[in-house]
């Protein structure tokens, strides 16, 4: 994925503006890794596992989250990412129950990256119900500022997809 | 079995979450999002979002359920029930995935979702049926309506837990029922085949428990008598059947036996009759293959957990336990506290529990999703609430219950408290059995 000297600076405002210390972003063929400050204590990072193909086929039975309703591990493990936000970021939530795919098939490219402009129809993602599968459009305009969802991992109906910031200059 | 996915809410969710503990598998609710706050999907191990609020939306999309159920791990899928548990799509399809379905095989199912089909299976075994007969038209209903004797009941092949019925009383009744409840059928059921019963006027309606193995074993838990009814929804339930002569009790009993045994049933069930009481005899009417609301009412008398039995018997577990180990200890009555205004013809009435509580007494079991602060959604049905009594005898099972409703203080939302109270403390009531009529008459 490209980037412009812009989507740069413009992801580094936005780290800037939020409360997290440290930013990891990875998809297929990307990663960044942003910190903020310095990190005088402290282990360095671990180094992040290798971006996989697109999952396909049965999944393996994953951890049972605490009780809790829509909490998913990433939500749990981060403040909620509102604080982190600029107040114009939109969320296009999971429209059903299914398994969610970024591309639209495997090897593919993804249809939307971090940095991606979208408008309201442009498909973002497949979420898959019983060999259905569902195209999702944004339903927003703006720029994609994160991917809140792994690929192949079941979703739940109104499960945050991704945040788009409204507007211009991705 | 490890991991057991309930795509359902409210008490039925959280009494087969506790199953589960029982067993020490872990469970997954699937909830609605109006349900992903209630205590149901809170005592889960993990709760997920099935869709929207209307039922059609997420606890009927069984697509959807079992996406859910692989999705989180989950290798069996109680269902619960209402919704989908006579569903031969979902226990079909998650078959299909290698997952447990708990209940009977996908061809019992069927079964007993066609009351036809059903009817017949009865005939074969022997089992006494009502005279009754399919009708394809008005021009077929009307002779065969004559040849039973009216008054009939229409029904529709694909209703049963009594929806779908309407009563007639003679030709043109017949004929203008018939094509309203043919069409109603078809919408609501996907299927507009029809029949006529004779409608039994001195009706008691007697369910016995049964429950089968993949060996081949079947015993019976003993009967319930529901016929404490509205608009053919049941509102009071007890067990063992209050006033049923000793012969009567052992037949019926045998014949959900034989019936059972003749259609080769695995799993939990129930086998519904209805009793004349003007003359003792009993007439086959529906097999039921799901866990039944007022099932505490067995559990109490016979001291076993059925839905531990249902997911024991779901995971090939032989019963354990023979016809001769059943013993009924004492009486037991339960009755549903629902949402519903009485001064609006019980319709029923979504809003938030301002106050809710229910006693805690001996012998008193309270099965329960309801908490001040709750709110009843307007998408489901209206219980709030089942109290269960398990006297030394009835008259005692009567009063714990008269107690025990005296104390349950619900604000927010009117319920039918009233009406139950009424109905416990009626002589008629408490004088033995009810005919299937005696609730709408004694309350005007």
């Amino acid at each position: 994925m490209a980037l412009s000297d812009e989507d740069v600076r413009e992801i580094l405002r936005i780290i800037d503006e939020s409360p997290l210390a440290e930013l990891r972003i990875q998809t297929e063929g990307f990663s960044l890794q942003v910190r903020k400050g310095r990190s005088a204590d402290g282990p360095p990072l671990p180094p992040l596992p290798p971006a996989g193909p697109l999952a396909a086929g049965p999944l393996p039975a994953p951890p049972l989250t605490p009780a809790g309703p829509r909490t998913t591990p990433a939500e749990a493990a981060s403040p909620p990412p509102a604080e982190a936000a600029p107040d114009d970021a939109q969320t296009i939530a999971s429209p059903m129950l299914g398994t969610f795919y970024r591309a639209q098939a495997p090897g593919s490219p993804p249809f939307v990256e971090v940095g991606t402009r979208v408008a309201p129809d442009t498909i973002v993602c497949i979420i898959e119900v019983m060999k259905m599968m569902n195209s999702v459009p944004a339903g927003a305009s703006g720029t994609v500022i994160e991917v809140c969802a792994s690929n192949g991992q079941l979703v739940e109906y109104g499960e945050r997809l991704f945040r788009v910031r409204a507007g211009g200059a991705g | 079995m490890k991991r057991v996915f309930i795509p359902n809410r409210g008490e039925i969710a959280l009494r087969i979450v506790r199953a589960c503990r029982e067993l020490d598998l872990e469970c997954v609710v699937g909830a609605s999002d109006v349900d992903l706050d209630g205590v149901a999907a809170r005592s889960a191990d993990r709760a997920v979002c099935l869709g929207p609020g209307p039922a059609r939306d997420s606890y009927l999309r069984d697509d959807v359920v079992v996406q859910a159920a692989l999705g989180t791990g989950c290798d069996a899928i109680h269902p619960g029930y209402g919704f989908l548990s006579e569903s031969t799509r979902l226990a079909a399809r998650a078959r299909e995935h290698g997952l447990v379905f708990v209940g009977p095989s996908t061809e019992a199912i069927a079964l007993s979702g066609d009351k036809l089909a059903a009817r017949a299976a009865a005939q074969r075994a022997g089992v006494p049926v009502l005279p009754g007969a399919e009708v394809e038209s008005p021009g077929v209903a009307r002779p065969a309506a004559r040849r039973i004797g009216y008054p009939v009941l229409v029904k529709a092949a694909g209703g049963g837990g009594g929806r779908g019925i309407k009563r007639a009383g003679d030709g043109d009744e017949l004929e203008a029922v018939l094509g309203l409840a043919r069409s109603e059928a078809g919408a609501a059921f996907a299927d507009d085949r029809m029949y006529v019963e004779r409608l039994i006027e001195a009706a008691r309606h007697v369910e016995v428990q049964i429950a089968g193995d993949d060996h081949g074993e079947v015993v019976q838990l003993g009967e319930r008598d529901c016929s404490v009814q509205r608009r053919y929804q049941k509102v009071i339930e007890e067990s063992p059947a209050p006033s049923l002569p000793g012969p009567t009790r052992d037949a019926l009993r045998d014949a959900a036996v034989t019936f059972t045994r003749a259609i080769g049933y695995g799993n939990l069930g129930t086998v519904e009759f209805v009793v004349d009481s003007s003359t003792g005899d009993f007439f086959f009417l529906e097999v039921n293959c799901r866990i039944q609301v007022e099932h505490p009412v067995t559990e109490a008398v016979t001291g076993r957990d059925l839905v531990v039995l249902q997911l024991e018997l779901a995971r090939g577990r032989p019963l354990g336990f023979a016809q001769e180990d059943v013993t009924l200890a004492g009486h037991a009555i339960e009755c549903r506290l629902n949402a519903e205004d009485p001064a609006r013809g019980f319709i029923p009435t979504p809003g938030t529990l301002s106050l809710f509580a229910v006693p805690e007494r001996p012998r008193l079991r309270v099965d329960t999703h309801c908490y001040a602060g709750a709110i009843v959604p307007p998408y489901y049905d209206s219980l709030l609430a089942k109290l269960i009594a398990h006297g030394d005898d009835r008259d005692q099972a009567i009063e714990i219950l008269l107690d025990a409703l005296e104390d349950v203080d619900v604000e927010g939302v009117p319920t039918n408290r009233s009406l139950l109270i009424g109905a416990l403390a009626h002589p008629d009531f408490r004088a033995g059995a009810v005919r299937t009529d005696w609730l709408e008459r004694a309350m005007r």
